[in-house]
């Protein structure tokens, strides 16, 4: 059977909270869209909250220690990234942010992101498209086209049995997120891929490249 | 095996008294504490290149040349000269005028410096920081090693028929070590050349730097200067020493804490933990440093950063004092012992001198060895006779 992996990161602080909610709600969608598809998913989930001090220790440092790395490095090998954060101040957590800062910026390079975002109001939801998704398209990574935004008031509406289809309700959009991401992960080998951190480019001359010798 | 120390002259604020020394006081201060490496039988001083406060060492060459008038047999090195920034046709006068006031005690590691405006303050680009670092150091070369260059390069200005002078002493460029804490591209370039690597060591992680090193030997051995192990490695250090441990850590806490590279993060004891910094007793140091062999394998030099982050003149005298009375000596023990025998000492003038005549030997005798790349390998016959210069030379050909 096939497999892969699901990486999910959630910047929620409350316990439990809204964001994390959201986040299992779109990690259980994509990982049963992929069972569809006999792909088996290995889900691992981050609290950013309880690497809060090592991210800012590598903030200040440069360098993450050995927990942090590690987390880090599951996350950049997953097959695919499920990122939420709350809105503060109309944009992603300063917590958020801070780790996608630290970690290397070349590493989430054509990974497949669903982005997800959580706030009391449903006027904060433009965030998703002018801060999450601007950001994870400096990182390269590639960003599903559906994101999902839950306000408060979200999370008392039902899918009315989807008789009126020009409503999306929230189950509605993380099903349609969740497919997207899905296709993405199921072609994805990221997860068996040999990382070498010492790779030069395939140009690399070590006395320079200019002149030719 | 050398031992020294390393100072980024930072002028900083002791915050124990809240003293900011002048940039005079804290000048004088790295000339006395150069000299104190002598006195207290260490092997090396190197300074530090910046060009913006509140670092002082922007002339390291003045600076050299006055602690070589004062001293008579520690080597004067960098940490780091900055190869990105700095012309080259200067930085190959320099080093080679020093190379003669200073009897040929002078070596320097290059490193493409961290602080982004130097950058285009010298008309650079920083997004060009490894193709300077590897064009810059190519012309370096040549000119040490050949009278008359011809260049014409991406960076600079073209040369025809330029002569840099001094020439080196007895025909024999300097020493030079890479320094780079994170890419290896520098460690390739250092394995390409055979020179030393450098690996500043203090603010990261044991595991990186033991990667970075073995990825460094793995690829000197490739290009043919000797096995891996042969391979010449440098390696920074962070200490402060009390007779007993709890002193230690009771005097350099407010150090730590308000240090510019690491202050209000990790705690003191975090750091330690993932760092090669050692705040303990001298017994305490040596055992750290003696562990540094285990990841990196048997290496030619430590150097320490001992005079950062505010610490007074005084207080970096005492760690002087430690470091040479009771440290160095069991540390050059220690390391001797289960040190195979075809390991290089640490470079100097001398070695690389006798293995200068001994490749020219060779080459005599067989056809062109690449002389241009195999400086570090030779070194490694100068504990032995100097026939065995003669068979390094020989397998550096035939593994090229």
């Amino acid at each position: 059977m096939t497999e892969r992996t699901l990486a999910v990161v959630s910047a929620g602080l409350s316990q439990p909270s809204s964001t994390r909610l959201l986040a299992d709600k779109l990690a259980t969608a994509t990982v049963a869209r992929l069972a569809d598809e006999g792909v088996t998913t290995k889900v691992v989930t981050y609290e950013l909250r309880d690497y809060a001090q090592d991210i800012m220790n590598n903030m200040l440092t440069g360098f993450a220690n050995p927990r942090l790395e590690e987390m880090i490095e599951a996350v950049t090998s997953a097959d695919g990234l499920i990122a939420v954060t709350p809105i503060f101040t109309t944009s992603y957590s300063g917590l958020f942010k801070t780790f996608f800062d630290v970690i290397d910026n070349r590493s989430l390079t054509d990974q497949p992101v669903l982005i997800g975002a959580t706030a009391g109001t449903p006027r904060h939801s433009l965030a998703l498209d002018y801060a999450l998704r601007p950001m994870f398209t400096y990182l390269h990574a590639v960003v599903v086209p559906t994101s999902v935004f839950a306000a408060s008031e979200d999370w008392g509406t039902g899918d009315g049995g989807r008789v009126d289809s020009r409503v999306q309700t929230l189950p509605a959009r993380i099903e349609r997120a969740a497919g997207e991401l899905s296709a993405l992960v199921v072609r994805s080998d990221r997860s068996a891929r040999i990382r070498d951190p010492f790779e030069l480019p395939a140009d690399f001359n070590p006395a320079g490249l200019f002149p030719p010798r | 095996m050398q031992f020294g120390i390393f100072t980024v002259g930072d002028l900083t604020t002791d915050p124990t008294t809240g003293h900011t020394p002048s940039e005079h006081d804290r000048i004088k201060a790295m000339l006395t504490i150069a000299q104190k490496v002598e006195e207290v039988g260490l092997d090396v001083f190197a300074a530090g290149e910046h060009h913006n406060p509140p670092f002082v060492p922007s002339s390291p060459t003045t600076m050299l040349g006055y602690i070589a008038a004062k001293t008579e047999r520690i080597i004067l090195s960098t940490a780091t000269t900055l190869i990105t920034t700095s012309d080259p046709v200067k930085i190959a006068e320099d080093f080679a005028m020093l190379q003669h006031v200073a009897d040929g005690r002078v070596d320097l590691t290059l490193g493409r410096g961290n602080t982004g405006p130097v950058y285009p303050w010298f008309g650079q680009d920083i997004r060009q920081g490894i193709p300077l670092a590897l064009e810059n150091y190519a012309l370096l070369r040549r000119l040490w090693r050949e009278d008359f260059v011809d260049w014409e390069g991406q960076f600079r200005t073209p040369l025809q028929g330029f002569q840099s002078t001094p020439r080196p002493l007895d025909g024999v460029a300097p020493f030079v070590w890479h320094g780079s804490i994170r890419s290896p591209e520098i460690a390739e370039q250092a394995a390409y050349y055979g020179d030393g690597f450098f690996s500043n060591h203090i603010f990261w992680p044991a595991s990186h730097t033991a990667k970075m090193v073995k990825y460094y030997r793995n690829r000197f051995e490739h290009y043919g200067h000797g096995t891996a192990a042969q391979a010449i490695v440098g390696l920074g250090g962070q200490v402060f020493m009390s007779k007993n441990s709890q002193d230690a850590k009771r005097k350099f806490r407010p150090y730590f804490d308000n240090a510019p590279v690491y202050g209000n993060g990790p705690s003191m004891e975090d750091f330690t933990e993932q760092t090669p910094l050692t705040v303990g007793s001298p017994q305490e140091v040596i055992d750290r440093t003696l562990g540094f062999r285990d990841y990196v394998g048997d290496y030619q030099r430590q150097l320490w950063l001992m005079d950062h982050a505010g610490l007074p003149l005084k207080t970096v005298l005492e760690q002087l004092d430690i470091l040479g009375e009771e440290v160095v000596p069991v540390l050059r023990k220690e390391f001797a012992k289960n040190r195979p025998a075809d390991v290089p000492e640490g470079p100097t003038h001398e070695a690389l001198v006798i293995a200068a005549g001994a490749a020219t030997t060779a080459d005599a005798t067989a056809s062109a060895v690449r002389d241009d790349l195999d400086t570090a390998a030779a070194i490694a016959p100068h504990r032995r006779a100097t026939g065995a210069a003669f068979g390094l030379a020989g397998a550096t050909k035939t593994g090229a």
